[in-house]
């Protein structure tokens, strides 16, 4: 069976003088239906490694795959063909357009799939039931509290049913009892069959994954 | 095993990217409507300065059409002081005999006489009125009106009786015929039979007291000399009659006659007219080029403090092209908000200001469709490097600095 996503011997180094050696040659697989946690201190690589994961950035070498599609091989418009319809991103700061109603914000995760606005809509409104935010459909962005705007994230990464789910320090501006919700959310929702790699320095969320990896030095500890 | 065949591409339809190009605009209306104003009032000047000079130019070229431009005044050269000098004696009839000549009225300005409503005013008010001798025709050839009254005719010709021209009876007070009216002419009374209509081509005419050739040989000693011939030509041929005017007015001293055509002063206000458009469109063009600077500079700044929106939307799958188009959109937008509101602002100022005058506004419909297409492809450059950087920021970088 292909991974939902896998890491072969990547590698991404910055240049400079010295040239930073961020990811210095992991090798991974998550399977569909898995939730992992990536853990490590601060400069370990984690977020470079999810950039790379996710397709936003390219590494130095390496390949990594998306339901067994190599992301090297792809062209920048085939790269964003590729988030727009298999990855979903959930980020520390959130990144809602805060003029938009919640339903809006989570109906943009399918804007770039050209998908018709009313579908959009009808399917956001099911994403947002999801996280249990149908309540606040209608409501702004900015008028959301910390949590309500990590679900409202959540669930535009979730509205596509990408083959993985990558969230970078879900929890990390949240206060912690806001924080555990969120993070009781991505397992339920990985209880649903969602494939999710959640990056965190917090052993707390990282213990609520089944699988953990720990990467020090942009290397997997073992 | 098969390579998978490769993903579907990112796409944006055209229905959500009118949303998506406006949120900056949305969301700082503000802001947007400072970078509009430049372009606006950059097109507004344009516009304007078309619409007003199209407009001035057209009521000229009416009263061009309605004077007729083939009007010619035959005068000597080398008036004194303000007074005109003798032509010879049968200037009038040869003129006449001159081909291509429709009409040609004589009138003599006759020195030294003043013009008072009553006999009790002291000789040095005169008022600044001319009392000046014509044939009869003159009403004709002008192609001139009454507007009260009767003009001199063969019979009333050699009788103390006096055609006004409009400004010389408004300032003898003479408004209508209906009393008793007389003036003070010379040494005597002459009756007013009649009024004119100001005569736009021969402003003259409008400050003299008209009265006939037998009058002014017996009563006030004019010796027959004509002192200024009105010529109406075959309008094909005005200038070629002009050129032959002087010969026949004055054979012996042909350089001694000056022939002048008194529409060529309103046809020179369509020249000085184009001249001063074109430095007001330059003008206008300048004021354009600053606000399509400002819009640029603004659509920097906003692509710069929306780092953020732009990784996010890559991170969603946003492809380069699909974020410049945004910000390409975004700053075509203001470009055209800039030029409509422009052009109405245009029309307006032309419309007050024709008005004003008493002119026909006229708003040429090609100004208002230049203006607002350069205002579009002033938004459409202004927009360019902003989007092109926007599009080229790595999302990684654009989700980190955010």
């Amino acid at each position: 069976m292909t991974a939902a996503l896998e890491l072969v011997d990547v590698r991404k180094t910055y240049p400079g003088s010295p040239p930073v050696e961020s990811v210095r040659g992991v090798d991974l697989a998550v399977h569909s239906g898995e939730m992992v946690a990536v853990v490590g201190p601060s400069g370990s690589g984690k977020s470079t490694l999810l950039n790379l994961a996710a397709g936003l950035d390219r590494p130095t070498s390496g390949s990594v795959r998306i339901a067994g599609e190599p992301l090297e091989k792809l062209s920048e418009r085939r790269l964003a063909g590729l988030r727009a319809h298999r990855l979903g991103v959930v980020f520390q700061q959130f990144f809602l357009l805060d003029h938009a109603d919640a339903r809006d914000n989570v109906a943009a995760g399918l804007l770039y799939r050209g998908i018709p606005a009313r579908q959009r809509r009808a399917a956001a409104e099911h994403a947002l039931e999801q996280v249990g935010l149908g309540h606040r459909m209608r409501h702004r962005a900015r008028l959301l509290s910390g949590g309500e705007r990590q679900r409202v994230a959540i669930a535009r990464a979730l509205i596509g049913r990408p083959a993985v789910l990558f969230a970078d320090e879900p929890t990390g501006n949240l206060d912690s009892a806001t924080g555990d919700a969120i993070l009781e959310l991505l397992c339920e929702l990985n209880r649903g069959g969602a494939t999710i790699v959640v990056i965190t320095h917090d052993t707390h969320v990282a213990s609520a994954a089944r699988r953990r990896v720990t990467l020090r030095d942009g290397r997997v500890a073992p | 095993m098969r390579r998978p065949p490769a993903g579907p591409l990112s796409r944006l339809r055209l229905a959500d990217l009118l949303p998506v190009a406006t949120i900056g605009l949305r969301t700082r209306p503000g802001r947007a409507a400072l970078s509009v104003l430049g372009v606006a009032i950059g097109i507004a000047a344009m516009v304007a300065v078309l619409g007003v000079t199209r407009s001035s130019q057209a009521e000229v070229l009416a009263q061009l059409d309605r004077l007729g431009t083939n009007l010619l005044t035959v005068a000597s050269s080398d008036p004194r002081g303000g007074q005109e000098t003798q032509l010879p004696d049968g200037a009038a009839s040869s003129v006449r005999r001159t081909e291509g000549v429709l009409a040609a009225s004589a009138t003599a300005q006759l020195d030294d006489l003043a013009v008072y409503r009553s006999d009790l005013i002291p000789d040095a008010h005169g008022g600044g009125l001319d009392v000046r001798a014509t044939d009869t025709a003159l009403l004709s050839t002008l192609d001139a009106s009454l507007l009260n009254g009767v003009f001199l005719d063969e019979a009333t010709a050699n009788y103390p009786v006096v055609v006004l021209g409009f400004k010389a009876a408004t300032v003898l007070g003479v408004a209508d015929l209906t009393g008793d009216d007389r003036i003070w002419l010379g040494d005597r009374w002459f009756v007013v039979v009649g009024i004119l209509q100001p005569v736009e081509l021969a402003p003259e005419i409008d400050r003299a007291a008209l009265i006939g050739f037998g009058a002014a040989a017996s009563g006030l000693g004019w010796d027959g000399h004509p002192t200024r011939v009105y010529v109406r030509t075959d309008t094909t041929r005005t200038e070629e009659v002009a050129s032959m005017l002087p010969r026949a007015a004055n054979p012996q001293a042909a350089s001694r006659v000056a022939v002048s055509r008194p529409s060529d002063v309103l046809s020179a206000r369509l020249t000085v007219a184009d001249a001063t458009t074109s430095l007001f469109l330059g003008l206008g063009a300048v004021a354009l080029l600053v606000g399509g600077i400002g819009i640029a500079n603004v659509m920097v700044i906003s692509v710069l403090e929306r780092r953020g929106e732009v990784g996010l939307r890559r991170a969603l799958g946003a492809a380069r092209r699909h974020v410049a188009v945004q910000f390409v959109v975004e700053s075509v937008l203001l470009g055209a908000v800039g030029g409509g509101v422009g052009v109405l602002l245009g029309a307006a100022v032309t419309v007050v200001l024709a008005q004003n005058r008493g002119w026909q506004p006229i708003i040429p419909p090609a100004a208002a469709g230049l203006g607002l297409a350069a205002a579009v492809v002033v938004g459409t450059v202004a927009g360019l490097y902003p989007a092109l950087r926007a599009a080229r920021m790595p999302p990684t970088e654009a989700l980190r600095t955010a």
